[in-house]
């Protein structure tokens, strides 16, 4: 088991190196010259040089590059100026540390994504459930038919009308600030409820039919006629012999979408102006300020990444047949 | 999101593999017989044929996609339209673009024609990496699926979202439709040569494949007569819930300011650039919002219904 593990986090570290190695050299390709960029409009070429030679970017590619990768893991110095350990450089726009920048805005992107990621595994597994036992009814055939529905709303179309009947025309809600949770609990919840609902309902609708479809092959199968044939009751059957192995893909699929979110909702929090890593990305591509883009998506693959080797390890104690056949 | 198919969409599909083939023929009878597909073929086909005709159909409606008409828009008031419901009127179908007074429906129909070309395109183009890599992974094994199976995992791991915009938004601007198709297929395939390549993986060591290797068959011919015909189902069934799930990421990469640029008209972009008007003028928001609704809502209606037809028929 522990050899797995290494195996996988040694996998993890190579996937990682690529995503870096590629994102390094599209951008080193495709971005205007940086010294230029910090230099501004009044530039003598006497100061670019010298930016240059701090950057270190007279220097050659991949040595750039792994003085970026030193920077990471041991932290580097520019010129007089030093930059500790998990260093990502400066932004080219502020000149505030990247490392900084990623941890101001880490939490609201975190709030937003487990907030989404509680409303839609309840609605999405619960709605599949339901819809699953009384399969064929009315509600199971109108449940899934507002399944497809939800899919196919762009998020960024159901955030601007959300937006415009909750807040410009019932005004029921504020519109989103993402204010600090201690400062004001009641405002907090409200100016983040709209994120949520935005983000949870396309999930909500795939985790919906998903459950649908798993708990329907699982009442189909040997184990749960014996149980019928037993004598014990549906409830029961359900509850104690069918939940568990319809409900184990979905953790797969959900650990995935969860280390998605975390890397940034980008369109939702472009859309509601919350300042997430999301809105990093998006403020940070419009300004083509390349050490934070650089940053923020060696972040959103890191979580993905991660999220893999541990959805797969929780599955493996979560399902005993994967137990079995991988030992 | 409806960047990418989503790995929920790849194991639904990917439960369905290796039966008979079903029939078009089959395929198309039972669409026909269902009240909800021949709604949404109905919606199809008005959107296919708007993005077929546009220059006909706007000429027809009087007003061009890049003509202003400032006489339908009052500057006093910053440009909002003249008249209610976003200046709806005999002259202008679905009103005009507020501060320049751009005729809505021919935008509209003009933006059918990017989103059905670069969702299409894209398709296509994913269709024939996905399933060309998939098969060559599945069956030859070996280094070559190490290859091709390290490449899938290094692009799914990737933020395709934030990548897709930075590299478009650093690119030169070049010809945005076709920059889109690439970048959005370079993400995609590895969604569908997966399935792909666990299903080849199946069937390679089928009876049939062993009888045509037996009778002398080059591995050519195994893959294209063999193997290839029995993936139909799954292709067609992914494909078709891939062109919503690419019209969605066009209108999203243009709502976000690196699609296809204007003065071109792309729903996407109508819809991006509505945001700083809905609560003065809804309509501009809500017409591009509802067509790419209903375009997305009929395609996955459509793939949904096909993969049930293809399900029963292997089941069967």
């Amino acid at each position: 088991m522990t050899r797995y593990v290494i195996g996988r986090l040694g996998g993890v570290v190579v996937i990682l190196l690529a995503v870096c190695l590629f994102t390094y050299l599209i951008f080193f390709k495709l971005s205007p010259d940086p010294a230029v960029m910090i230099c501004g409009k009044t530039c003598t070429p006497d100061r670019i040089d010298s930016i240059r030679t701090v950057l270190g970017l007279n220097q050659p590619l991949l040595t750039q590059f792994w003085e970026f990768l030193q920077g990471i893991v041991a932290g580097r110095d520019y010129g007089t100026a030093h930059c500790s350990a998990p260093c990502l450089g400066y932004s080219f726009q502020t000149n505030e540390s990247v490392w900084t920048m990623i941890t101001a805005r880490l939490p609201v992107s975190i709030t937003v994504a487990v907030g989404a990621a509680i409303l839609w595994l309840l609605a999405g597994v619960a709605g599949g459930l339901i819809s699953a036992v009384r399969q064929g009814t009315w509600w199971d055939r109108s449940a899934m038919a507002l399944a497809l529905t939800g899919v196919s709303v762009p998020n960024y179309v159901l955030a601007l009308v959300l937006q415009y009947l909750l807040v410009v025309k019932l005004q029921v809600l504020p519109f989103p600030s993402a204010p600090a949770f201690s400062d004001n609990p009641g405002l907090w919840f409200e100016s983040y409820l709209m994120p949520w609902t935005v983000l949870a309902i396309g999930y909500a609708c795939l985790y919906a039919r998903l459950t649908r479809a798993n708990v329907i092959d699982t009442l189909a199968e040997n184990f749960v006629r014996t149980a019928r044939a037993k004598g014990l009751q549906r409830s029961l059957i359900l509850r104690r012999h069918a939940l568990r192995p319809a409900l184990t893909p979905i953790t797969t699929i959900f650990g995935m979408d969860f280390a998605g979110l975390l890397g940034g909702a980008l369109i939702t929090e472009t859309v509601f102006g919350l300042n997430g890593i999301g809105k990093l990305a998006a403020d940070s591509i419009a300004k083509n300020d390349q050490p934070v883009i650089m940053a923020v998506t060696l972040l959103a693959a890191f979580f993905v990444v991660i999220g893999n080797v541990v959805v797969d390890l929780v599955y493996t104690a979560l399902d005993p047949r994967v137990r079995i056949t991988s030992a | 999101m409806s960047t990418t198919p989503t790995l929920l969409e790849v194991e639904e599909v990917g439960a369905a593999a290796g039966g008979p083939p079903t029939s078009t023929q089959r395929i198309l009878t039972r669409l026909v017989h269902d009240k909800a597909a021949v709604l949404c073929l109905a919606f199809l086909l008005i959107v296919v044929l708007m993005a077929a005709f546009a220059p006909l159909i706007t000429k027809l409606s009087g007003w061009g996609p890049y003509e202003f008409d400032s006489s339908a828009i009052n500057s006093a008031l910053g440009g909002v339209p003249n008249g209610s419901l976003g200046g709806i009127s005999g002259e202008h179908w679905f009103g005009v673009e507020p501060q320049n007074g751009r005729d809505l429906f021919a935008r509209i129909v003009y933006g059918a024609r990017v989103s059905i070309t670069i969702a299409i395109s894209a398709t296509v183009l994913t269709g024939i990496l996905g399933v060309v890599l998939g098969m060559l992974a599945g069956f030859y094994r070996g280094w070559v699926d190490q290859l091709i199976s390290r490449v899938m995992d290094f692009l799914m791991a990737f933020p395709a979202l934030i990548f897709m915009i930075a590299i478009l938004s650093s690119l030169p601007a070049g010809n945005r439709p076709v920059l889109l198709v690439v970048v959005i297929s370079a993400f995609g395939w590895p969604y569908l040569a997966r399935v792909i390549r666990g299903q080849t993986m199946t069937l390679a060591n089928r009876e049939f494949v062993e009888a045509a290797r037996a009778s002398g068959a080059k591995n050519l011919a195994l893959v294209f007569r063999e193997i290839l015909p029995n993936l139909r189902s799954s292709i067609i069934v992914m494909s078709t819930l891939a062109v919503p799930g690419y019209i969605g990421t066009e209108a999203g990469l243009s709502f976000l300011g690196v699609g296809v640029t204007p003065p071109t008209a792309s729903w996407g972009q109508m819809i991006s650039s509505s945001v700083s008007w809905y609560s003065v003028d809804p309509m501009f928001f809500a017409i591009p919002g509802a067509f790419l609704f209903l375009t997305v809502l009929s395609l996955t209606v459509l793939g949904d219904k096909i993969r049930s037809v293809i399900d029963a028929g292997e089941a069967a």
